[in-house]
């Protein structure tokens, strides 16, 4: 708990007494893990907080609260905010699912929105977004540009939503070299710069080329460019400012339509509990300008799978597959159901390592 | 597993650098504690020096003039934590505290504009002849100059402390202030230099974070880095030589741990995170040498 987080509940609590006016705007708040400088999660979800500041204009008032840690204290932020009149609030991190559930029940008026989670309630919608096809297309490319045939990857926690993206990353790559090895380190953190660099560094050491990562600073495309000869993706945002190289995609949310719709339906009253998971069809996912620095027919081929993706005629999760222990997962054709994607707790067959416990 | 993939040579010569921004912090720290002084807020002064040095790095585009920043904003910063405990003799944990959590909000204000923005390049230094020898060479020689100045501070400071009269001095202050008082010596004036000296210290180790490891400025970047330097100090039993012991030890461990993750080691993370606290912990166990300055902590007025 940082002293701004202290101020930011004392700005919740003074306005508290503004919200007994009957013309007021519709509040929205949001509760960030990292800070809205963060280069990556965090600041994408400050962009859409943005877009719909931008779009409602008076309409609507807005409220945020940054670098939240996940547990207890999360609960008492979530509490503040609808305290101090926030008619819609969206809990930004994979964290907050337990203390978005406590804190919806007590204030059934409120309507929240939990990210990346899978706990609903009449007050409580889940939204998420398809990274995993993302990660594909980062597999794809990654498979491509690696020549020591070792990827590394950064892993924030082993929940099922980084999972899917490094198995959808090794099937991808696995399926245009063969040889490719992944090795993961689990960083337990989102966001701790130090952390990844260090992590990054690690990787690199031990001789990746490619380095994907699920954390939310660019301290790893910094790591790598130092290195020199490393290939990063940006992750959550653009990270455009280590392009050409050694940034030579990314994976981009784009929260903002999601959150102006949101915003709408709580205005007309229409806002119903529901369960969004949408991909690089919806937008919700945006595949960030493929540089120079990859080939042109890696590139052509790159952008046509994600086109596949978008378009829903191939799925990233296609069978044959099997499961790290070899027993057959999915059928020759058969496409993975979003429920064993939602809670997915095992490696492919192919990558080493066990998940931590 | 394949340890194998790890390479003990590239492993070490990371140990060095992982190590150098607790290094710079704890030997400060270790100064101020041995004029008596308890400073809690090292990781506010390591936050604010890694934003000082950064902006004025980006602004001059000089890595160097950007380290001399950072010195200065920390030193600035534990200017207040030294006027509040020593002119006006407030509690020197919760002012401690209160430093830290202040640091921590003002790097945010400050490194507002900062964001996303790279630093200026600090190369290596490839030292002639020394760098060129096998196995040794790119452990100890092949290193950014920060790693080296870290390392003379530390045997600067031992010196000073083990050999000359100033350093004598602050230790009578720390001992036993009003001995030390009776004595003719200024207690407050060694104190706030001494305190200077740590927040200058903890400045340039946390623009080392920003400057070189990471190297870019976001927001509670130095993590807790601040805290493990307070550790050291005690796991040094307050000696400048057993500090470097401790943090390469803590450096070891976070580098290590990595490495064996990524050679596919299935280690519960948490034993290894919590190995150097426990060593800490035994460490004081069994040398009972580890004796605290007898006046830490306790403020100082002539009238008492």
């Amino acid at each position: 708990m940082t002293l701004k987080s202290i101020l930011a509940g004392a700005t919740i609590a003074a306005s508290l007494s503004t919200t007994a006016f009957a013309d007021d705007p519709t509040k929205v708040g949001f509760i960030y893990v990292g800070p809205v400088g963060d280069g990556g999660w965090t600041y994408e979800h400050d962009q859409g907080r943005l877009a719909v500041q931008e779009h409602f204009g008076d309409a609507v008032e807005t409220v945020f609260v940054e670098s939240v840690p996940e547990g207890a204290d999360a609960e008492r932020v979530m509490q503040q905010m609808a305290l101090g009149g926030a008619d819609l609030i969206f809990t930004t991190s994979f964290g907050y699912m337990d203390p978005t559930i406590n804190v919806a029940e007590k204030f059934p008026d409120v309507m929240f929105e939990h990210a990346t989670g899978y706990k609903q309630a009449d007050n409580v919608s889940v939204y998420s977004a398809r990274f995993y096809e993302g990660r594909a297309v980062q597999g794809h490319i990654a498979g491509h540009m690696t020549e020591s045939n070792v990827i590394g990857y950064i892993g924030s926690f082993p929940i099922p939503e980084v999972i899917r993206g490094i198995n959808a990353a090794y099937i991808h790559a696995r399926a245009v070299n063969p040889d490719v090895e992944f090795k993961i380190v689990w960083a337990y953190t989102w966001f701790d710069p130090a952390k990844e660099a260090e992590a990054a560094n690690v990787l690199i050491e031990q001789g990746a080329d490619v380095i994907l990562q699920h954390t939310d600073s660019t301290a790893p495309q910094a790591a790598a460019q130092a290195a020199g000869n490393v290939v990063t993706f940006g992750q959550a945002s653009d990270m455009a400012e280590f392009g050409p190289f050694p940034r030579v995609s990314s994976i981009i949310d784009n929260w903002g339509p999601y959150y102006i719709a949101r915003t709408q339906a709580v205005i007309d009253g229409t806002w119903v509990s529901t369960n969004t998971w949408d991909g690089i069809g919806a937008g919700m996912v945006g595949i960030g300008e493929i540089s120079d620095a990859v080939p042109a027919d890696v590139k052509a081929s790159a952008e046509a799978l994600r086109d596949s993706l978008a378009s829903g005629e191939y799925h990233a999760f296609t069978g044959p597959l099997n499961k790290q222990d070899g027993s057959v997962w999915l059928a020759e054709g058969e496409v993975a159901d979003d429920g064993t994607l939602a809670g997915m707790n095992f490696y492919v067959e192919g990558l080493t390592g066990d998940i931590p416990q | 597993m394949d340890l194998s993939a790890i390479n003990p040579i590239l492993l070490l010569a990371s140990l060095m650098v992982a190590a150098t921004p607790i290094i710079l912090a704890a030997v400060g720290e270790l100064v101020v504690e041995r004029a008596g002084v308890l400073n809690l807020g090292v990781e506010g002064m390591m936050i604010t020096g890694a934003v000082c040095g950064f902006i004025v790095a980006v602004n001059t585009g000089s890595p160097l003039l950007g380290f001399i920043g950072a010195a200065i904003g920390g030193a600035v910063l534990s200017m207040l934590f030294g006027f509040l405990t020593q002119f006006l003799l407030s509690n020197q944990v919760a002012t401690g505290l209160a430093l830290t959590l202040f640091g921590l909000g003002l790097s945010a204000l400050m490194g507002q504009s900062y964001i996303g923005i790279k630093a200026p390049e600090f190369p290596d230094w490839h030292i002639p002849v020394l760098g060129d020898i096998p196995v040794i060479g790119p452990i100890v020689f092949q290193h950014d100059p920060m790693v080296y100045v870290g390392l003379a501070i530390v045997v600067a400071v031992w010196a000073f402390l083990k050999f000359s009269r100033a350093g004598l001095i602050l230790r009578a202050v720390g001992e036993n202030h009003e001995a030390a008082h009776a004595l003719g010596y200024h207690v407050i004036r060694v104190r706030m230099l001494a305190i200077m000296f740590g927040g200058a210290c903890a400045g340039l180790g946390g623009a080392y974070l920003s400057l070189v490891r990471v190297p870019q400025w976001t927001e509670g970047m130095t993590a807790g880095a601040g805290w493990i330097a307070l550790a050291i100090v005690v796991f040094a039993s307050w000696k400048p030589m057993r500090l470097l012991l401790g943090a390469y030890l803590f450096g070891g461990v976070t580098v290590l741990q990595l490495n064996l993750q990524a050679a596919g080691m299935a280690i519960p993370v948490e034993y290894l995170s919590m190995s150097p606290y426990l060593a800490t912990i035994a460490v004081l166990v069994i040398m009972r040498a580890g004796r605290a300055p007898g006046s830490l902590g306790q403020s100082f007025h002539a009238s008492r």
